[in-house]
């Protein structure tokens, strides 16, 4: 039950705030960290982009236009045969997320044997990647309370410059004592 | 608000001739500029609006802390631009605080005599008559350390004291453990000097020099292990006000 770091990436993919919580942790230099918190954050938008979207099969375009090209096994609008007008419509609606209603998070968890990534990005684009234990739950609870005292002692500092690296002690002074008061 | 309307436009009666056009105009469009902003947030339905309440009647009301840390926050970007410094930051969030002492003063006066509890004011008026305005440094101590911090946030002073070195007996010193514009707010290491408790000093002068005592103050880190964001507000009486502590200590006057 033990959170190793956490690591706050600004919505440019830069690195603004690393902190360690247990000792002994093998330290990356600060270049390393920047790289890490870059590359991170292409990777996210990577998978992101390439969240596998289920067809559509019974497309309301479609039968109207060509009853002729229905019949064939993959009813594809973007074939020659049909008409040119209402391909660039239905192309982007012939294909859907699993769950239309929510929109495609990049990767939000990554697990080894010796520890877990899990990533929360906030509706500004600032992302939080924690890593923990494995075995750790209720790791959404943590990453809420980091969430809310980043907002608060943070977000809340007139000498916060955003999007800069993040230098408050009070969120320091309150991070650490509030996941010392955890475990 | 409709105070200097009222005046003006009395004098543009009294005046007449083309004088009175010019005041006429400046009251339209004074006029003109106020009805613009009542339009804005804050007419009720009823057409009420603030200066119609009871005094009374936000006593006990809650306000969001969170609109206050960000409204406090701006203040203090505000405050930062074009200064010289870290005292003369310090110095513009005095002189924000101040107007603000001088206000509370009579909504503080007013407040606690409605209570009219002989031991709300301060604690050496023993008599059964209602409280008075301070005439002592004492009094006026008690009151800043109780109501007024009640007032503002809720609960008083953590202490309260006197500076023990005998070449400064006009120093009082007032602690505060976790002050509330501070709560957010965490200060640079390069400006490790300030303490934009400034504003609270700020307030606290506005209030002594609106009882009549010529006071200047100032706030100050004085961290603990415990309280790591402690604050002393250090209150320098002026060579006035303690020429006539002695008379009145003379005269026996509490």
């Amino acid at each position: 039950m033990a959170v190793f770091s956490l690591i706050i990436i600004n919505k440019a993919g830069g690195l603004v705030y690393q902190r360690e919580f247990q000792p002994g942790l093998r330290k990356l230099s600060t270049n390393d960290y920047l790289v890490l918190a870059g590359t991170f954050h292409g990777v996210h938008a990577i998978t992101r982009s390439i969240t596998p979207k289920l067809p559509l099969v019974a497309t309301t375009t479609n039968p109207p236009i060509a009853p002729t090209t229905a019949t064939t096994p993959t009813p594809n609008v973007t074939s020659p045969s049909s008409t040119s007008t209402p391909t660039p419509s239905s192309s982007s609606s012939t294909y859907t997320y699993p769950n239309p209603g929510i929109p495609a998070t990049g990767l939000e968890c990554l697990e080894t044997d010796k520890f877990r990534l899990t990533c929360f990005q906030t509706l500004t684009g600032t992302k939080f990647l924690l890593f923990t234990e494995p075995t750790m739950v209720n790791i959404d609870v943590v990453m809420k309370k980091i969430y809310e005292l980043y907002a608060d002692f943070v977000m809340k500092n007139p000498f916060y410059q955003l999007e800069m690296p993040v230098r408050c002690e009070s969120f320091d002074r309150n991070l650490q004592g509030w996941l010392r008061g955890r475990t | 608000m409709t105070q200097p309307a009222r005046h003006a436009a009395m004098l543009s009666i009294s005046n007449g001739g083309p004088n009175a056009v010019a005041v006429d105009k400046q009251q339209s469009q004074h006029i003109h500029t106020q009805s613009q902003s009542s339009q804005g947030l804050r007419v009720p339905s009823n057409r009420k609006t603030i200066y119609d309440r009871h005094l009374n009647r936000s006593r006990s009301a809650e306000l969001s802390r969170a609109s206050f840390a960000f409204l406090f926050a701006e203040m203090v970007t505000y405050a930062q631009r074009r200064v010289t410094g870290i005292q003369d930051l310090e110095r513009r969030l005095n002189e924000q605080g101040y107007p603000l002492g001088l206000r509370l003063l009579d909504l503080l006066y007013y407040r606690t005599m409605a209570s009219s509890t002989s031991s709300s004011l301060s604690s050496s008026s023993t008599s059964a008559a209602p409280p008075n305005r301070p005439l002592r440094i004492l009094p006026l101590l008690h009151l800043i350390h109780g109501p007024l911090w009640r007032l503002l946030f809720n609960r008083p002073a953590d202490a309260l004291e006197h500076s023990v070195s005998p070449e400064t007996p006009n120093e009082y010193m007032i602690t505060d453990n976790d002050p509330l514009v501070n709560t957010y707010i965490s200060v640079p290491k390069e400006m490790s000097m300030l303490n934009c408790a400034a504003f609270v000093a700020g307030i606290i002068e506005g209030v002594c020099d609106g009882c009549g005592f010529e006071a200047k103050v100032t706030a100050h880190n004085q961290p603990t292990e415990m309280w790591p964001g402690r604050t002393i507000f250090l209150l320098r009486f002026g060579e006035s006000v303690m020429e006539r502590e002695k008379v009145l200590e003379r005269a026996g006057v509490k």
